[in-house]
């Protein structure tokens, strides 16, 4: 709850602005949705599959730090959404092309098994809008000077 | 969970999502319409969630993984007030569009929670 109202206290901030927001609550959905399901497994039957668990739960952490990160604008919390976007996006790559090829590895569905096709394809799709959004929203000082009014056009 | 119940709250969460999701994006900022069917598709869960504890007292038992269902069913329950309450703060019509989307998603976690507690087998 407290993080709710300190998102909505940053309404003004560059990068929490317009379509911006329906990424982030879609990312805290996904979170959400990752998080649940994880402790689930991880609760009843972590001993089935222990990699393909502790890696829902990774992917879980993940998620929440990836969601904190997009309503955040400090050039800290910027790099950190890169990094934990970049990881979903090489991780449902990854997990999904070894689920494919090797299933016992992944005996049983994870948020990235066969490129999340549990999650509508979701967690493929997100992490793609998601690092198009951050470079749009790259900070002031390594944008060159010929994008002047991309934060204006996006305060809508 | 009985069966008719949850069909027509599946029902009435993919319709408050969608009518959302056109109000917001025709520009609409959240109005009574939007967020009635906010606080109706909530009411339904609390219902939902009322029925899914009485439920196995009286011989309505889930073939699936109990923790699984209500892990479902409580995340389920913390989204639309979520999404109101931000809606109440913030008056643009992406909270309209974000009303929408909390309904839709809320409609997929009661697919799952039908799954769990008709079809899976522990």
């Amino acid at each position: 709850m407290g993080l709710i109202l300190e998102l909505m206290v940053q309404k003004s901030s560059s990068r929490f602005a317009g379509a911006g927001r329906l990424l982030i609550v879609v990312y805290g959905i996904l979170a959400l949705a990752a998080a649940g399901r994880s402790m689930v497994q991880i609760l009843t039957r972590f001993e089935v599959a222990p990699l393909a668990y502790s890696l829902s739960a990774l992917a879980a952490v993940v998620y929440i730090v990836a969601t904190i990160a997009l309503t955040r604008t400090s050039a800290r919390w910027y790099r950190i959404a890169w990094a934990t976007i970049g990881f979903e996006f090489v991780g449902v790559l990854v997990v999904g092309l070894l689920s494919v090829f090797d299933p016992v590895l992944f005996p049983s569905n994870t948020v990235w098994s066969y490129f999340g096709f549990g999650y509508v394809f979701i967690p493929l799709v997100l992490p793609v809008l998601g690092m198009l959004w951050l470079y749009r929203r790259r900070p002031a000082s390594t944008v060159s000077k010929q994008l002047p009014d991309a934060a204006a056009t996006e305060q809508r | 969970m009985i069966e008719w119940f949850s069909f027509a709250q599946i029902a009435v969460a993919v319709l408050a999502g969608i009518v959302c999701l056109v109000a917001g994006l025709a520009g609409r900022t959240p109005a009574d319409l939007t967020l009635g069917l906010t606080l109706l598709v909530e009411v339904l869960l609390i219902v939902q969630l009322v029925v899914s504890l009485v439920a196995p007292a009286v011989g309505n038992v889930a073939t699936g993984s109990v923790l699984e269902f209500f892990v479902y069913l409580v995340s389920a329950v913390l989204v639309p007030p979520l999404a109101a309450l931000w809606a109440l703060v913030e008056r643009t019509r992406w909270s309209t569009v974000i009303l929408g989307i909390a309904s839709l998603a809320v409609a997929v976690m009661l697919y799952r929670m039908n799954t769990i507690w008709f079809i899976q087998t522990a």
